[in-house]
């Protein structure tokens, strides 16, 4: 039996549901255009998630847990969408 | 009767909370640490401003899983008054306990300044001793309290009276330039359908002495007393 345990990640991106506005995106997306770069339409900020999770799940149950924890902490269902990904 | 001031680790509106009770309203008030799992002994808790959680992750996010919380919701469910001011009421809604959420405002600044509200339910528990339609001066101070919703919860709002307050200017008149934060509709507090659970992000209890500039704040805290008298 290997001792080498691989851990498995999950990264969650939280991001503001299109129908809301941003104020910060919008702040950025200023400072952006203030910089010089050009044709940049539009900035929206969002969150970015890394969670280490045990390796006894498997990548199914990993993605079911994940999906739980977005929905119940991560997110606000009000305001924010997610998108889970879960890599070896 | 007896009201709880609750506290989560960074709240700091909690000893306003609880002077403008014993002081003002002269009724018993206790602390309640958000470690606390039975709110038996009370009728009204008040969830206070600040900083609950350091704002983490989103402001009020992380104390909706307080075991306190569990409690709040049980009270909220047998009718007592869960009333939210600021973080509170961010709290409450992130605790699905009121409808919507409160964003980043939308000029991106901190707002700390007096504001006028006007009533726009004078029927609830906490606005009994108001009319519609009148002007309350009552201090904000939050980066996030631009309330928004989406159109069916702001129709079901609207329909069953649950906007309680709206920011407007000194005419009464809910105009753009009176809106601090970019709320939907000048929307400044709100509560539940049955009426028990009112959140909002003025001040009451930082206008109830005239050195502080109003003490509009008091009629708010008279209501509640009133309304736990009629329903004990």
């Amino acid at each position: 039996m290997t001792s080498h345990n691989l851990t498995m990640k999950a990264k969650v991106y939280v991001t503001l549901k299109p129908s809301v506005l941003d104020p910060q995106g919008k702040a950025i997306h200023h400072s952006v255009e203030l910089l010089g770069f050009e044709n940049v339409a539009d900035v929206r900020q969002g969150k970015y998630f890394e969670i280490a999770l045990s390796s006894e799940l498997s990548e199914p149950e990993a993605q079911t847990v994940v999906e739980k924890i977005a929905k119940d902490i991560l997110a606000n269902p009000v305001i924010e969408d997610y998108k889970v990904e879960i890599v070896q | 009767m007896k009201f709880g001031v609750i506290v989560f680790p960074g709240s700091n509106c909690d000893h306003d909370a609880y002077h403008v009770v014993s002081k003002h309203v002269g009724q018993p008030v206790d602390f309640v640490w958000h470690k606390e799992t039975d709110l038996s002994g009370y009728d009204a808790v008040i969830i206070p401003g600040g900083f609950s959680y350091g704002d983490y992750l989103r402001a009020g996010a992380l104390a909706q899983f307080s075991p306190v919380m569990k409690a709040v919701k049980d009270f909220a469910e047998k009718g007592k008054f869960v009333f939210g001011v600021c973080n509170g009421f961010q709290i409450l809604c992130e605790a699905d306990l009121l409808p919507g959420a409160l964003m980043r405002n939308r000029n991106l600044h901190f707002v700390c300044q007096h504001v006028n509200i006007r009533v726009e339910n004078g029927n609830t528990p906490y606005t009994s001793e108001l009319v519609k339609n009148e002007v309350l001066t009552i201090p904000v101070a939050h980066a996030e309290g631009n309330y928004v919703c989406n159109d069916e919860t702001f129709a079901q709002l609207e329909s069953n009276n649950q906007i309680v307050f709206r920011y407007c200017d000194t005419n009464g008149e809910a105009t753009d330039e009176a809106n601090p934060n970019g709320s939907r509709s000048n929307i400044a507090g709100i509560c539940n359908r049955r009426g028990n659970v009112l959140g909002m992000m003025p001040h009451p209890e930082r206008a109830c002495e005239e050195l502080l500039g109003s003490n509009d704040g008091r009629d708010i805290f008279c209501s509640l007393t009133n309304a736990i008298a009629k329903s004990n």
